[in-house]
């Protein structure tokens, strides 16, 4: 099928051949004429590579090839790029930007022309967003990638952000002048349609009624040539890739309706409709402005983080000495030392090597308050160090930062479609068809009953039908509530997350790391003899001042919430690894530790049991006297218990998995209020309990760190992983809790469930609207101006529905 | 009736002015930025004032 052979124009690009040209090329053993040197080079390399059937399976003719484009060298700047170097497999990935998709078949081009790359593993190419994305081994360079596109004739250029941001407000300003163009049209046309609405039957001058028309006509003529620029396109566009969309009947509709007023006024005949084209024109394009406006706020959250990272840093370069140059951020290496000034942005992942700080982590994470952090403490790059400058090793370069990593998956999330779109996008498609020829046969119907009213019944159902509702019902929630909930700290990762979650039954929580903290804390104080609590903490912890044992730590950060009575401090501290600590305060002999160490001072064996649980009991003492005792053990999340009731509330069961022994799981899951818990799992026994959980038809929600989960993340339906920041790049969840609040998964599951709600919502407005409006129309019972004011609110409703996520 | 003859194609004109009013605005970056102007208008003249103020 090769639609597009004409004599006389290049075989490839189409363009008219030169008279005196002489490129040519043989294609499937024909002699085929090229308009210049540069199509004749890429229909050359198109038969070379052994892909001539693009030939016979295209359905327009290629993007032009300037032969001077073929070679440019500063596409070879792309290879030291550090956004596209090789990671621990071996491969490198990037996202490109391809200019000049016309058809299908361009996709299947691009993507076996880059397959055949020995070295290319992966390539598949986006048409609506225009993005390929592309993996390839070390012994290919992206500078050979770029140039294979070129050779077959399209520019690709590697994504870029802010080429993206400045591609949307360029779609903003121009969609916002078809509107003020389609509005001003409206409003005049209808000063002058009025006149023939209010007059009796014969008070209006045929030569003034004439007149009216013909200035309706002119005015009319921006919004059809200018401002319905869009929907001709998109009509066009989707007829070419053969996939009728909503932009089809609309098109129609509009150019029907105009045609047939241009033939009645010039006949001075008939009816007009030029106040029904301009107003639907304006709706029209009133709530597509809405909806960009939904997609770019949703797409803000997104463009702060890319921002985050500064382009360059000043490197410490003998450091400890001061002397610094200003580097680019790209060229830091792990191990480099660089100077960040109150109010900058880390450039990079790294360890305070000097001087305290604290650090706003509020893009990272969503936590709004400033963390203080002093040597020895990690930071992430990107985040914004608020107080004091403070000198930064370098661990890890600028490609492999944390953050680069969360724009890697966010990226990787924006490429895919979920069921539930799809399915709708599909049903749009069908609709359109059958709406296609339903407004055929209208009018064919009307035809044969009264002739004269033919022509408008047909426009008015293509008019009033509205495929673009069911269209947009659910991409604009999905896009509002996945922006929203980014805002919030939570990256969905994979599309499917909402709508899976949703239909949940199982929700399967990891124990360590993600019910509880992953590190000691004290859980409870039992004081003896009249000692109280805090004056015991505060001895304690004065104690422990210095230590750096986890237990040590855990009962300095117990005590630090508590209110300070009096600044204590210990002399003579005495360590003994193992046992504990003693020291004097205020004159008197305290020890801190265990039973045995603690009763040689106490003078006999502790008066009562310490609740220990699963927990440490750490017992302090003094001279002949039992004091108190901690129990310290890996405590709850704060928001543990409220997240497992949310989900049983929400009849869904709740699940323990752990490694820890049964008797302790059992015992979490008491506390809890788990139904089912199991202990003594190693991963590959997490694993085949989720997959015996599925194969029984359960929907299973998975909560897990992310590191050692990775197997049971990916196998359970939908994932969550708590993000720390090392564990970020090796994550296999479908959506990452950033601040690592376990409430956050409460949170998306009732986003979720609101989402399918107006999902709900909007294809059920979408069906019962159509249902209702097209036999009306069709029956005659709507003027096709009133069918323009159904259609544009019906998808404003829509929009504005989904809208209503982003509150939330 | 008749002055409408006048009128109408007057309003057509006036109309097709406003678009080109608006391209011409448009391309000028006038809908860029709707409140910087406004507020710049306050500083531009005095920024050199308002270091001298500075004690």
């Amino acid at each position: 099928m090769n639609a597009v052979l004409q004599p006389l124009s290049c075989y490839h690009c189409g363009l008219p051949v030169p008279a005196d040209a002489s490129w040519h090329v043989a294609i499937d053993g024909v002699k085929r004429a090229m308009c210049c040197p540069g199509c004749e080079a890429v229909a050359r390399t198109i038969v070379d590579i052994g892909q001539t059937s693009y030939y016979r399976e295209r359905t327009g003719f290629a993007a032009t090839a300037d032969a001077a484009d073929l070679v440019p060298p500063e596409l070879r700047l792309y290879d030291s790029d550090p956004r596209f170097t090789v990671d621990e497999r071996d491969e490198a990935e990037a996202v490109l930007l391809v200019e000049g998709i016309r058809c299908a078949a361009c996709v299947w081009l691009i993507e076996h022309r880059l397959l055949g790359i020995a070295g290319v593993t992966a390539a598949g190419m986006n048409v609506a967003t225009e993005r390929l994305t592309v993996r390839w081994t070390s012994d290919v360079k992206l500078s050979d990638l770029l140039q294979a596109l070129r050779s077959i004739g399209y520019t690709a250029f590697p994504y870029d952000a802010a080429r993206h941001t400045e591609q949307l407000r360029k779609t903003g300003l121009t969609l916002g002048r078809q509107l003020f163009v389609a509005g001003l049209s409206m409003m005049q046309v209808m000063m002058y349609v009025a006149p023939a609405y209010l007059a009796d039957d014969g008070t209006l001058d045929t030569e003034m009624a004439a007149l009216m028309r013909w200035a309706s006509l002119l005015l009319t003529l921006p919004a059809v040539v200018y401002s319905a620029q869009p929907f001709f396109a998109g009509a066009l566009a989707s007829l070419r890739a053969r996939v009728p969309g909503m932009d089809v009947p609309v098109a129609l509709g509009i150019a029907a309706a105009f045609l047939g007023s241009v033939v009645a006024t010039w006949r001075g005949s008939g009816d007009v409709y030029f106040d029904s084209v301009t107003m639907f024109i304006f709706l029209l394009l009133a709530s597509r402005y809405l909806e960009l406006q939904a997609r770019r706020r949703a797409a803000g959250a997104l463009a702060r983080m890319q921002h985050a990272l500064p382009d360059s840093a000043s490197r410490l370069s003998a450091w400890p000495a001061r002397d610094t140059a200003v580097v680019p951020a790209a060229a830091l290496v792990a191990g480099d030392h660089i100077a960040v000034r109150a109010g900058e942005a880390f450039a990079a992942d790294g360890i305070i090597a000097e001087g305290h700080t604290s650090v706003d982590l509020a893009l990272l994470t969503g936590e709004s308050a400033p963390q203080p952090k002093g040597p020895g403490d990690s930071v992430p790059g990107g985040a914004v160090n608020t107080s004091a400058a403070v000198v930064l090793r370098v661990t890890k370069p600028v490609a492999g930062s944390t953050l680069s990593g969360l724009l890697k998956l966010v990226e990787r999330a924006g490429a895919a479609k979920p069921r539930i779109a799809q399915w709708a996008d599909r049903a749009a498609s069908h609709f359109v068809l059958a709406l296609l020829l339903f407004a055929i046969a209208t009018f064919v119907a009307w035809c044969f009953i009264d002739p004269s009213r033919a022509w408008p019944a047909a426009i008015a159902v293509l008019v009033v039908s509205c495929p673009c509702a069911l269209s947009l019902a659910t991409p604009s929630a999905l896009a509002a509530a996945t922006g929203g909930l980014l805002s919030k700290g939570i990256l969905v990762v994979q599309p499917h997350v909402l709508e899976t979650l949703h239909r949940a039954t199982h929700v399967v929580f990891d124990k360590t790391g993600t019910l509880t903290a992953g590190k000691p804390a004290v859980q409870s104080v039992s004081t003896v003899s009249g000692m109280d609590t805090n004056m015991a903490a505060q001895i304690a912890a004065a104690l422990e001042a210095g230590s750096l044992h986890p237990l040590g730590r855990a009962i300095a950060a117990y005590a630090a919430e508590l209110p300070r009575l009096v600044a204590w401090h210990a002399d003579d501290l005495l360590e003994l690894p193992g046992h504990g600590l003693e020291g004097t305060i205020a004159g008197q002999r305290y020890r801190l530790g265990n039973a045995g160490f603690a009763a040689v001072l106490a003078g006999g064996p502790p008066p009562e049991s310490c609740p220990t649980d699963d927990a440490t009991a750490v017992w302090l003492a003094t001279q002949g006297r039992w004091l108190a005792c901690f129990a310290i053990g890996d405590s709850l999340r704060p928001d543990a218990r409220q997240t497992v009731e949310h989900f049983r509330a929400q009849g869904k069961q709740v699940v323990l998995l752990s490694g820890d022994r049964q008797a302790l799981a059992d015992r979490m899951a008491r506390r809890l209020g788990i139904d089912s818990a199991l202990g003594d799992c190693l991963p590959e026994h997490k694993l085949a309990y989720v997959q015996r959980l599925q194969a029984a038809g359960a929907v299973v929600a998975m909560v897990g760190d992310g590191i050692n989960d990775a197997a049971v993340l990916s196998a359970a339906d939908v994932s969550f992983a708590m993000g720390s920041g090392a564990a970020l790049a090796q994550v296999h969840a479908d959506t990452v809790l950033l601040h690592g609040q376990l409430r956050m998964i409460a949170t998306t599951a009732t986003t979720a469930r609101a989402t399918m709600r107006v999902i709900r919502q909007n294809l059920a407005w979408a069906t019962v609207y159509n249902v209702i409006a097209i036999p009306a129309a069709a029956f005659g019972l709507l003027g096709p101006w009133l069918s323009g004011v159904g259609m544009a609110v019906s998808s404003a409703v829509v929009v504005v529905n989904a809208l209503r996520l982003r509150a939330r | 009736m008749e002055s409408l003859y006048l009128l109408v194609p007057l309003s057509i004109a006036l109309v097709f002015g406003a678009l080109w009013v608006f391209f011409k605005a448009s391309d000028d970056g006038q809908f860029e930025d709707l409140e910087g102007p406004a507020l710049r208008i306050l500083h531009d003249a005095d920024a050199d004032l308002g270091k001298k103020n500075q004690p």
